[in-house]
């Protein structure tokens, strides 16, 4: 029986890729004499070795040697643990991602930086004097001193009888002993129990090895080091041989029939004879299709949750063959026991509807946990002493929320670092702490999540953002902006008040972006900033992009869903609330603030029936911190609506952005509120542009509609 | 124009042309339709399925063409009313307005629309060396969506290109 040992490869990236975070989180947090640290760094790097060396990843193996050696000098403490060699080793671990990146993407990596970073570990294991290199020094060893000396190596290997169930596999070590010289080698059968007491996944037999090689003690220690704790291993020299001197017996192959007889006796298959593929590096087998850079490919989901998927459809079945019972023959006297089933099934629905978002909602540390090691890299770079404080790590996101809010979030970071913590002298001169700190902050808020990133810096420079919006002619000197709009001048395309644009940030990607990328997934950004203490910035995120919460409202004879989370309130409008200024634009009066009023039967071209605002129910939505009134005709029901994208059969619509199946069948528009706001400026200045001309049928029926 | 009328008398045309016709082998095959009076045909492989006429979901701001999207078996399908996007007639509802709904598979994605015709008529075999080319002299469709015309009986069949009746919003609406 083969194994097809291709189809582990996606769960040995998996776990690699967790490993190399939780070397990097680790390595972050390591001190002095922290034993337990260190050997989970050298665990995690010893199973991502192990793992690339079962799927002939040679070039992992390889560099991942290099580390674990390090590593293992500092767990037996050979070695002090010096920040220098935490750098380096954190940067092999950014090496050991590029490499199981490249076998993912099954592409080549950037070789030039690994062999780099290897000969900066080589350099570093070899220069200490009190270190103890034993491997790398007999390398260097075997290849100049003794490169023809053969030894005769004497190896008893006993292994233990649950060996082969932790995957090992004898005949592997031999072929890998095989590859250093000759081998030979006898089977010892005497532990064999009576055939009816075979078990199929216990090995019975040991080993006498002779092995005729120039090969070290160390190497040969080496194959067997996947074992070394399940089996009794005595490595004798027995003699030095000039020539070659060998008497292979067909060894191997003596080993492999002894173990088929053991199989064949119970006649079962197992993992022992299992013949591996010759681990050739180049041979990366075929992976599923489609598997890309941008496939981010499997969720791990908690068994809690799958347990509770289960037992809803358990419950869905059950209410299933009820149902289908009662239909067999209905009469009414029945009617009440079938209003009592779908009520069952309604309950049933919803439970299940909301275990499957569940299963997509990941806690948000995945986002969180690359940031000790960016706010570390920066702090290295900018010299500042910055403290990261993690919060509410185990609020859950919706797994494509999570994917894009990654991005925006390192911006931010980045800007706190930069912009926001002070250098250390100056924070002493203000009387703060030499260390600066930066929260980040995830909880629930509503159907929404908040995420919220605040420094102790300096905060923002409410005159300095001012006058570059002057300079950039956003604002005019008279023009007065309470501290929120001044601030939101920062998300201004090409908006920058560093004085300098710095290795960290001001590479391109700007705020605007940011605020792009977060209002793309329906959320919004808010800045408070207090002079001299530091700045928030708190962001929004609807739940999950799948489905929302919707109000259903009438305009004409169209249903248009508005999303909840935008509506501040819904009125009808009275009469004397109602302005018109600069002749076209209508606002009406909500308490202190004027809400300019948008009707959507113009913007969309819809005919109503009512045309005056003063007939029509007005819903407040707010965007961008911009309050606008959506003129429609009626408020129909509130529900929670799953989104269609409009895109696949169609194309990006404008103030649209996406549709819904309604319980009829029918669909409806989702409308997107911000799309609207910049539908309706974009009208009001070609509006303006035609100031001179003829004013537009829209503008005066809006003005007679008024005056009436 | 008596569309109904029309529609009545097709069917039987297209008998009159599939007499003898082996439908296995000989060439590829064609669904025919009226618009107007005219008989267009697309390749039948791409149809995903025949609608009956339901009143879509308007798109706001859409051309006039687009009559909007309807909801099949979940999936948001864009309505196109062939009419109206080929200026042909202008459009009448009537019972044998159908929507044939059409799906091709491009590189990066597929694309699901409908497109509203007077009625369906046949099932054409043609042999590639049986379509002649489109004559540019002009008239309401555009060339390029033109893949050919057909002789059936005493009528001429337009072979329309579905990849690019596909690609509709892009030559018209953006």
């Amino acid at each position: 029986m083969s194994v097809d040992l291709t189809q582990f490869i996606p769960s040995f990236l998996e776990e690699s890729f967790e490993g190399l975070e939780l070397m990097e989180s680790s390595l972050l947090n390591l001190e002095q004499g922290d034993d337990e640290t260190i050997n989970s760094i050298f665990r995690a790097a010893h199973s991502i070795k192990g793992g690339a060396g079962t799927f002939g990843f040679n070039h992992v193996t390889e560099f991942t040697h290099l580390v674990e050696t390090l590593l293992d000098e500092m767990r037996d403490g050979r070695r002090n643990i010096e920040q220098d060699d935490v750098e380096l080793l954190l940067e092999s671990v950014d090496c050991m991602r590029l490499l199981i990146e490249a076998i993912r993407d099954e592409q080549e990596c950037d070789s030039e930086k690994i062999a780099e970073n290897s000969t900066r570990l080589e350099e570093t294991l070899a220069s200490s004097g009190n270190v103890n290199t034993e491997a790398l020094l007999i390398n260097v060893d075997d290849t100049t001193d003794n490169n023809n000396d053969i030894t005769r190596w004497q190896i008893k290997f006993i292994p233990e009888h649950h060996l082969v169930q932790t995957g090992n596999d004898p005949l592997l070590l031999f072929n890998a002993l095989a590859d250093l010289g000759e081998i030979s080698l006898e089977a010892d059968a005497k532990d064999l129990p009576a055939l009816n007491d075979i078990d199929a996944e216990e090995l019975y037999l040991s080993w006498q090895l002779t092995l005729c090689s120039n090969a070290s003690e160390a190497e040969i220690k080496e194959v067997f080091e996947w074992v070394e704790d399940e089996c009794e291993l005595i490595i004798t020299k027995e003699e030095h041989l000039l020539a070659v001197e060998v008497e292979v017996k067909e060894g191997i192959e003596v080993n492999t029939i002894d173990q088929s007889s053991q199989d064949e006796a119970t006649n079962i298959t197992t993992p022992i004879e299992s013949s591996f593929p010759e681990p050739t590096p180049k041979n990366i087998p075929d992976k599923p299709a489609g598997k890309s850079k941008n496939d981010l490919g499997s969720i791990r989901v908690g068994v809690d949750k799958v347990d509770s998927l289960i037992n809803l459809v358990g419950e869905l079945v059950i209410t299933q063959s009820m149902l289908s019972e009662l239909g067999n023959d209905f009469d009414l006297s029945k009617v009440e026991r079938l209003n009592a089933g779908l009520e069952q099934l309604l309950q049933n629905t919803k439970e299940l509807q909301e275990s499957v978002m569940r299963i997509r909602m990941l806690p948000i540390s995945f986002v969180f946990n690359r940031f000790p090691r960016l706010v570390h890299d920066l702090s290295k770079k900018t010299g500042k002493e910055i403290e990261l404080i993690l919060k509410g790590e185990q609020t859950e996101l919706d797994k494509t929320v999570m994917e894009q809010i990654g991005d925006p979030l390192v911006h931010l970071v980045r800007n706190a670092v930069d912009h926001g913590i002070e250098s250390a002298h100056v924070r002493l001169a203000n009387g703060k702490p030499e260390k600066g700190s930066i929260v980040l902050d995830a909880y629930h808020q509503g159907g929404s999540i908040c995420i919220e990133i605040s420094d102790d810096g300096g905060g923002i420079d409410r005159q300095a953002v001012f006058n570059k919006a002057l300079e950039k002619g956003l604002v005019d000197e008279k023009t007065t902006l309470s501290d929120s709009q001044v601030f939101d001048l920062l998300f201004e395309p090409g908006f920058s008040t560093a004085k300098e644009v710095s290795d960290i940030s001001g590479r391109g990607v700007g705020m605007d972006v940011v605020k792009k990328n977060i209002q793309s997934l329906g959320g919004r950004i808010q800045v408070e900033s207090e002079q001299g203490k530091g700045s928030t910035f708190r962001i929004n995120l609807p739940l999950t992009l799948a489905i929302l919460d919707g109000q259903l409202v009438r305009v004409g004879k169209e249903v248009y869903i508005i999303p909840l989370i935008t509506i501040v309130e819904s009125l009808q409008p009275q009469k004397e609330l109602i302005n018109r200024v600069s002749g076209d634009m209508l606002l009406y009066r909500l308490r202190e603030d004027n809400v300019p009023v948008i009707p959507i039967y113009q913007l969309f071209n819809i005919p109503c029936e009512f045309e005056h605002i003063e007939s029509c129910l007005l819903v407040v939505v707010e965007a961008d911190g911009q309050k606008i009134g959506l003129m429609v005709d009626d408020l129909l029901a509130q529900q929670q609506v799953v989104i269609k994208s409009l895109n696949d059969n169609y194309q990006q619509v404008q103030g649209v952005s996406g549709a819904t199946i309604l319980g009829d069948g029918s669909v409806a528009m989702i409308l997107d509120v911000p799309g609207i706001i910049e539908m309706a400026l974009t009208k009001a200045q070609i509006n303006q542009q035609h100031q001179s001309s003829v004013q537009s049928q829209i503008t005066q029926s809006i003005s007679t509609g008024v005056n009436t | 124009m008596d569309i109904q009328m029309l529609a009545a008398e097709v069917p039987v045309e297209g008998e009159h042309s599939l007499e003898g016709i082996d439908f296995i082998t000989s060439g590829d095959q064609y669904l025919t339709f009226l618009l107007a009076d005219e008989q267009y045909a697309v390749d039948i492989l791409c149809v995903e399925e025949i609608r009956s006429w339901e009143n879509p979901t308007r798109i706001p701001n859409s051309p006039c063409y687009i009559k909007g999207v309807i909801n099949m078996r979940g999936i948001i399908v864009p309505i196109v009313d062939l009419r109206m996007k080929f200026n042909i007639s202008s459009a009448i509802y009537c019972e044998t307005t159908v929507v044939i709904v059409l799906t091709v598979e491009t590189e990066d994605k597929t694309r699901t629309i409908g497109f509203v015709v007077d009625a369906v008529s046949d099932v054409l075999n043609v042999e590639a060396s049986d379509i002649k080319p489109a004559p540019a002299f002009g008239g309401c469709v555009p060339q390029n969506y033109l893949q050919g015309l057909v002789n059936v009986g005493e009528n001429v069949v337009t072979l329309l290109n579905v990849n690019v009746l596909q690609e509709i919003e892009k030559h018209q609406l953006i």
